[in-house]
């Protein structure tokens, strides 16, 4: 059978087959976890707590401030030590509230569980928000904004993104196999919020066993599992959403503009917790894994741990690692040190050894064409780097630099080492600037 | 802790392939077709191509130094156009117009306007046609083949399509005995330059180029059967005048243009599409100067025209954008 795809796109050595076969393990408590305020796209929390307090598992810590924002919670009892900026992931010092836990892992008044088939579409919203749920691919998008269309965008379809298509990262994999009935709580609950006509779960062709266990528990729900093409970046919205129900997401549009809601299997399964249980989101399953490592894992991990936590759990370091990378190797961050902490978003950790970093230096383009046949949002990644590199950044955006999903094909597959996608980010944050100032 | 850590923007993956790389896979598939022509043509031949090579490599060492450029010939690009340069000359090119060859197209194609890269032009034919239009008499005494010939004392053979066009000229019609030699046009028993006598060497260097994916199919079928189309259709038109496609297909520079040259990465277009305009104008090019031009082969000049056309073929050949909507009137 032919597998749905999208056209574009590559396949890099997905190097999943570290971790694929491992059991999510739960990582022990540190000693100390800190908190960013800031792990979602949108305004960051205020903190709610000050030095001294004693704070339990689950309890709010920072309160969401604006629409686009949530709420942050304490990952486990014990006592705030420090609100202070502390080395974020995202390179920068950003507000924090540190944590001494205290051992007793005891829990706080939790939310009372909410039965779906009483509560009312705003209650369940309004409980996402509670409990901090944000986009947990790894865009960190709150997810109460997401389920909250206008009136003049019907939703009729739900997508679940089981695909993965990130190199090494099998946390989502894990999941689906392991804890495939809080995908499907999940699924109910926001089939209730969106009243969607149809449901999908994408997942790529090299995760049959999780193909395989959602189908059969999917057997009598309208939901159907659809295998997709494995191939780079599958699992980027505007793509899973063309292969699986043959819309395309209009240029600087939005999924919803096509009647479609994307929620990744992840946040799915934390939606469940929340409105189920009353837990808010206050871990993640993400896995570890990288050469320099001495085994890989997939952890279930309290926000706020030490990324050096992570990596004593899973054995140590086999050499020094010449790079740190939170996330996939496509798109992940590089990180400083491993002092700082796991977050939301934090999908998978990566150690990657002086073999893995490519230091070549960059030649000249030859017009080769690689970046443009690989290229999912079909622009040119060669000509607007160009543009990029000498600031003309009209032309750029001319070219439709805008339209770049930064998924990093272009520089993937340019024999000639040039930075193209670094370069058309360059470009989209001084185009976006000039906007905003006018 | 390391002593030293890696920041860098995403991606930190990459596909291993490299611009030499790309150079080396293309001088190994032109290998074959450089073994026959030494075969058939003897020293002479070998002598050409060393000579070629070796300038094109020398003068784009010395241009580096003069410009100040950073030093690339492990690129491998300048040893390339050497070899492309040296397939496209007579085997009994005198040594003076190899070097001059090389000379144009290395510092004159090439690194004036930038280096690798910035060329507009593919510089082994900008030297070629330099060549042929500065030393006629040279550039168009083909060597007969003669295997293993060491001597440079050569017979010398008009090309099957300089027969044909002379034919034509002279009595109105074709030579009887055309379609008598396909199968030494395919395995190179034919005058001409050096690339172009065997269509199997070629063929298989061609082949071998899709089957790396150093190139896309694209350009080289759009512009062979563009070429089988439309000297077809003369062909059915009249068939004593014109030559049938396959005749076209095996002689002259057709297969060493398609597969090698029409695919020069730097001077054709990046897109899908684009590639398909190209080959089929290079296509439409080469048979209307062989039917029509002055001279009896087209390949070179349909080419360089291409070329000339590549930055408004990219122009409006840019795939539509994902999520592309015409603005509502």
């Amino acid at each position: 059978m032919q597998l749905k795809t999208f056209p574009g796109g590559l396949h890099p050595p997905d190097n999943k087959q570290w971790s694929a076969h491992k059991p999510i393990e739960d990582c022990p408590l540190p000693e100390e976890l800190v908190v960013p305020l800031g792990q979602h796209i949108g305004a960051p929390a205020v903190p709610c707590v000050a030095v001294g307090d004693l704070v339990k598992r689950g309890q709010v810590i920072g309160e969401a401030k604006g629409f686009v924002s949530v709420p942050v919670h304490a990952p486990t009892s014990g006592e705030v030590i420090a609100v202070e900026d502390r080395p974020h992931p995202m390179g920068r010092d950003l507000p924090a509230v540190v944590i001494r836990a205290d051992g007793e892992d005891a829990w706080g008044d939790l939310l009372a569980p909410l039965d779906i088939a009483i509560a009312g579409i705003d209650e369940l919203r309004q409980r996402i928000l509670s409990c901090g749920i944000v986009g947990m691919g790894g865009a960190t998008f709150p997810a109460h904004v997401k389920l909250s269309p206008p009136d003049e965008k019907p939703i009729d379809t739900l997508i679940l993104n089981g695909v993965e298509c990130e190199p090494f990262l099998t946390a989502d994999h894990r999941l689906m196999l392991e804890e495939s009935d809080r995908i499907l709580s999940g699924i109910a609950v926001l089939q209730k919020i969106l009243g969607v006509r149809q449901t999908f779960i994408g997942i790529e062709a090299n995760k049959p066993d999780a193909i395989e266990r959602l189908s059969r528990a999917c057997a009598d729900l309208p939901v159907e599992v659809i295998p997709l093409e494995v191939k780079y970046p599958q699992g980027a919205e505007k793509q899973l959403i063309l292969a699986c129900v043959g819309r395309e997401v209009p240029s600087g549009g939005l999924p919803m503009d096509v009647g479609v809601v994307v929620q990744n299997v992840g946040t799915c399964a934390a939606i469940a917790d929340a409105v189920l249980r009353g837990i808010p989101l206050i871990e993640r399953i993400a896995t570890i894994s990288g050469p320099a490592l001495v085994e890989a894992k997939n952890l279930r991990v309290r926000i706020g741990t030490p990324l050096r936590k992570l990596v004593e759990v899973c054995g140590g370091t086999r050499v020094e690692p010449a790079k740190i990378i939170m996330g996939g190797p496509m798109m992940g961050m590089t990180q400083l040190s491993l002092e700082v902490p796991a977050i939301r978003g934090t999908s998978g950790l990566l150690l990657f050894t002086a073999d893995q970093v490519s230091t070549r230096p960059e030649g000249p383009c030859i017009r080769c064409g690689r970046c443009v046949r690989a290229c999912p949002a079909h622009i040119l990644p060669t000509t607007i780097a160009a543009y990029a590199r000498l600031d003309l950044f009209e032309e750029a955006e001319a070219y439709n630099a805008l339209d770049c999903i930064e998924c990093g094909c272009c520089t993937y597959s340019c024999p000639a080492a040039l930075p193209l996608v670094q370069s058309i980010r360059y470009a989209k944050n001084a185009i976006l600037a000039k906007r905003r100032k006018v | 802790m390391a002593n030293q850590l890696y920041l860098s923007s995403s991606p930190h993956f990459s596909s291993g392939e490299s611009t030499d790389r790309l150079m080396r896979q293309v001088i190994y598939a032109l290998l074959p077709a450089a073994a026959v022509s030494v075969y058939m043509f003897g020293l002479p031949a070998l002598v050409t191509l060393l000579i070629c090579t070796l300038a094109s490599i020398g003068f784009e060492a010395v241009c580096q130094k003069l410009m100040g450029r950073p030093r690339t010939l492990g690129d491998g690009s300048a040893a390339l156009t050497g070899i492309l340069l040296a397939l496209n000359l007579p085997a009994s090119s005198p040594w003076w117009m190899s070097l001059i060859g090389a000379f144009v197209a290395i510092v004159i194609a090439k690194q004036i306007y930038g280096g690798l890269g910035c060329n507009p032009f593919n510089p082994a034919l900008v030297a070629r046609v330099v060549l042929l239009i500065s030393f006629p008499v040279q550039m168009t005494r083909w060597t007969a083949p003669a295997p293993l010939s060491l001597s440079f004392d050569s017979v010398t053979s008009a090309t099957p399509l300089g027969q044909a066009k002379e034919a034509v000229m002279l009595h109105g019609a074709l030579p009887a005995d055309l379609a008598a030699g396909f199968g030494d046009f395919f395995l190179g028993r034919m005058g001409g330059s050096l690339g172009e006598v065997s269509a199997l060497a070629l063929l298989l260097g061609g082949l071998y180029l899709i089957w790396k994916k150093v190139i896309t199919w694209h350009t080289p079928v759009s512009y062979l059967a563009t070429v089988v189309v439309f000297s077809g259709i003369f062909w059915l038109v009249d068939g004593t005048r014109y030559p049938d496609p396959l005749f076209h297909l095996l002689t002259g520079g057709l297969l060493l243009g398609a597969f090698f040259m029409a695919t020069d990465m730097v001077t054709t277009p990046v897109t899908p599409r684009g590639m398909l305009v190209f080959g089929v104008g290079c296509g439409l090019l080469t048979v209307l100067i062989r039917l029509f031009g002055g001279y009896p082969e087209g390949v070179s000049f349909a080419i360089l025209l291409m070329n000339a056309a590549t930055p408004l073929i990219d122009r409006y050949t840019q795939p539509k954008k994902f999520g592309f909507v015409l603005e509502k009137a």
